[in-house]
């Protein structure tokens, strides 16, 4: 009953891994960038929430909302300001730009006075309520963040597969330049793919509030979800969920039964075990060079 | 303007190209020679731990610069090298036999992880060697009986040859010393088959293969040089704080290193050891620039804690964004203005753009 009881709450907090591993997929897929500052995304979009609730007074679904189209608009912004002038420049450039970006955020975020160096708890409508199943504890967080990804994730899988947009997506991941050259406005779309990636990182930031807290370095919980973006194979949707249970299982396991601090380094240690063994992760396509 | 017409390959491989650079190290040299005369020794330390990181940075120069591999877990091998040197000279051992062994140490650990690295490229590298680095971090936390854990360890002062070198100006010159040497090793290795294969490894892994370099063999060895460079820095940099903890060596740490490298400039030879001297110092006094410029600032702003990772972000955006070399790739362009003077176009430099080239399938 521990055990299942410990997978349960893995889960949850694996969901969070993999929201944020979605944001890096996205990303990767479709513009060949990865986002370090995807954490920080979170972050943001944690912030918005808060300001809806609290300043603006919104209901905890309405400041969902209003958070991801805050977050959204700051994803557009990034792409169209910092990143789209070093398109296609090589990725390490890409990578010490968005680390740049992770660090303004937090930067910017603490600088706001009172607000921003303090720890805040998001007031949500389902505080404190347990669901019990058998013998088993489930906290209503937990429910709601479970439930909350799988909505988000059918409502992409439904995008992608159904949606022109979503299919020109997907179009634009497969080969930029022939996309560009079927009409596909290639960076329009690009700006549009960080705006989708950063909602989701607000979703994940609002979801992860009540579980944990809100303050500027939360973002530091982005680098977690690298290992999960990379265990599913870091081209790959649905990999990044089950990448992000996977870390979360082997994290709440690894608390409970494995030594004190092996919690903090079981993601990585999955990771490397998963880079020797299988590079490319569990879904990741096969891409071979023609020379 | 200056023609370098080279009739002879001794020409090509000399250490300076003509009596300009001669003459630039040489102030360079002289300038830091005299340096304990003029300043305090506050700003001797942070001279010291310039040096210390300049060492670093050509480790990372080699590695990143020079074979194109990407590293986020410097930090770990700066920590390994500082922790072995710290549990070396409490037991004792002198000076001149424990930075060796940290050196060395550091070096087998990165080919520890060099291993892996020769499955994984570019991106995959990098959350590989984060992933590394965390792990590190974590072990040194929790080896206590060793490392002190997050209490901390107090290092001893250097001794050698039974002098004391505890700090002031003998273990600044025991620093620049070591940069002097780290660079040369850095310049010759640069020019040597070794340094051409790593080159071409960065150019082109499928070209450098088919050209009969052994590619496992040079990204290792690329690794553990790199590894060694930051190995030996640590050993200094425990002498130097004199008192260690793990949250020294966390992933920002490694990714401040990273930072420097690209502010300094990914260049030529030369502009290896511009950059990094250049980037080291950067890194060392941008805190201290944005202190002293604090009293100008409006009272909120300059006391909000989040000044100087706000400003760090934006320096590196701008830097990328804008002069993808660095300070060295800026100090060309200058250079060339004066050469040319009355010659000098706008669009000389113009990047070649570069656009929709995909890293995914390199």
């Amino acid at each position: 009953m521990q055990f299942i009881q410990l997978v349960v709450s893995g889960l949850a907090q694996g969901c969070i891994y993999g929201l944020i591993a979605l944001g890096f997929v996205l990303i990767y897929k479709a513009t060949e960038t990865v986002n370090f500052a995807q954490g920080e995304l979170m972050m943001i979009g944690a912030f918005s929430g808060l300001f809806a609730t609290t300043v603006l007074g919104l209901p905890y679904w309405l400041s969902l909302a209003a958070a991801m189209i805050a977050t959204a608009l700051v994803g557009l912004m990034i792409e169209r300001l910092v990143l789209r002038p070093i398109l296609g420049h090589p990725a390490f450039s890409i990578v010490m730009v968005t680390i740049g970006i992770g660090y303004m955020a937090r930067g910017l975020v603490t600088m706001i006075p009172v607000v921003g160096t303090d720890t805040h708890s998001l007031p949500t409508p389902f505080r404190g309520e347990v669901f019990r199943l058998g013998g088993l504890v489930i906290s209503a967080e937990h429910v709601v963040v479970i439930a909350v990804t799988l909505i988000l994730c059918g409502a992409l899988a439904a995008m992608f597969r159904y949606t022109k947009i979503g299919i020109a997506m997907q179009a634009m991941s497969q080969n930029q330049l022939a996309a560009y050259y079927m009409g596909i406005p290639v960076k329009r779309f690009s700006g549009l793919i960080w705006g989708i990636s950063a909602a989701v990182a607000a979703i994940a930031g609002i979801l992860l509030a009540p579980l944990t807290f809100i303050h500027a370095n939360m973002g530091f919980i982005g680098i977690k979800a690298f290992p999960a973006a990379v265990i599913g194979g870091f081209t790959s949707l649905p990999g990044a969920i089950v990448g992000g249970l996977i870390i979360g299982v082997v994290e709440a396991l690894a608390g409970f039964y494995l030594i004190e601090g092996f919690k903090d380094v079981a993601a990585f240690v999955v990771v490397l075990i998963m880079l020797v063994v299988k590079p490319t992760g569990l879904f990741g396509e096969r891409l071979a060079k023609k020379v | 303007m200056r023609f370098i017409f080279k009739t002879r390959y001794e020409q090509d491989i000399q250490l300076f190209q003509h009596s300009g650079q001669v003459f630039w190290y040489g102030l360079l040299a002289a300038v830091l020679l005299v340096a304990p005369l003029v300043v305090s020794p506050y700003v001797l330390t942070q001279l010291s731990q310039v040096g210390i990181y300049t060492i670093v940075a050509f480790g990372l120069m080699l590695l990143a610069g020079f074979t194109g591999q990407m590293s986020l877990g410097h930090a770990a091998f700066l920590a390994v090298g500082a922790y072995t040197e710290a549990v070396l000279a409490i037991a004792g051992v002198p000076f001149f036999v424990s930075m060796p062994i940290s050196g060395l140490f550091a070096a087998i650990v990165g080919v520890v992880i060099g291993l892996p690295a020769l499955r994984v490229k570019g991106l995959y590298l990098g959350i590989a060697t984060l992933a590394f680095g965390t792990i590190v971090e974590e072990v040194i936390a929790r080896a206590e009986h060793v490392t002190g854990g997050n209490a901390g360890l107090m290092v001893p002062p250097v001794k050698l040859f039974g002098l004391a070198f505890a700090d002031g100006p003998p273990f600044y010159y025991l620093c620049l010393f070591m940069v002097l040497c780290a660079g040369l090793i850095l310049i010759n290795l640069l020019r040597s088959p070794t340094g051409r294969a790593f080159v071409a490894i960065r150019d082109s892994e499928i070209s450098a293969q088919s050209m009969g370099v052994n590619l496992a063999a040079y990204k290792t060895l690329s690794f553990a040089l790199s590894a060694a460079f930051a190995g030996v820095a640590g050993a200094l940099y425990a002498h130097n704080i004199r008192f260690l903890s793990p949250d020294q060596f966390t992933v920002v740490q490694s990714i401040e290193l990273i930072m420097m490298v690209v502010i300094g400039g990914l260049g030529s030879v030369h502009g290896a050891v511009f950059g990094a001297v250049f980037g080291a110092a950067f890194l060392i006094s941008l805190p201290q620039v944005i202190n002293a410029l604090k009293p100008m600032l409006p009272q909120a702003l300059a006391e909000a804690t989040g000044l100087q990772p706000t400003i760090f972000g934006a320096v590196l955006i701008v830097v990328i964004l804008f002069e993808p070399l660095g300070m060295y790739g800026a100090w060309l362009k200058l250079k060339a203005y004066f050469e040319l003077f009355p010659f000098y176009r706008k669009g000389m430099f113009r990047r070649q753009k570069t656009f929709q080239k995909s890293d995914r399938l390199k």
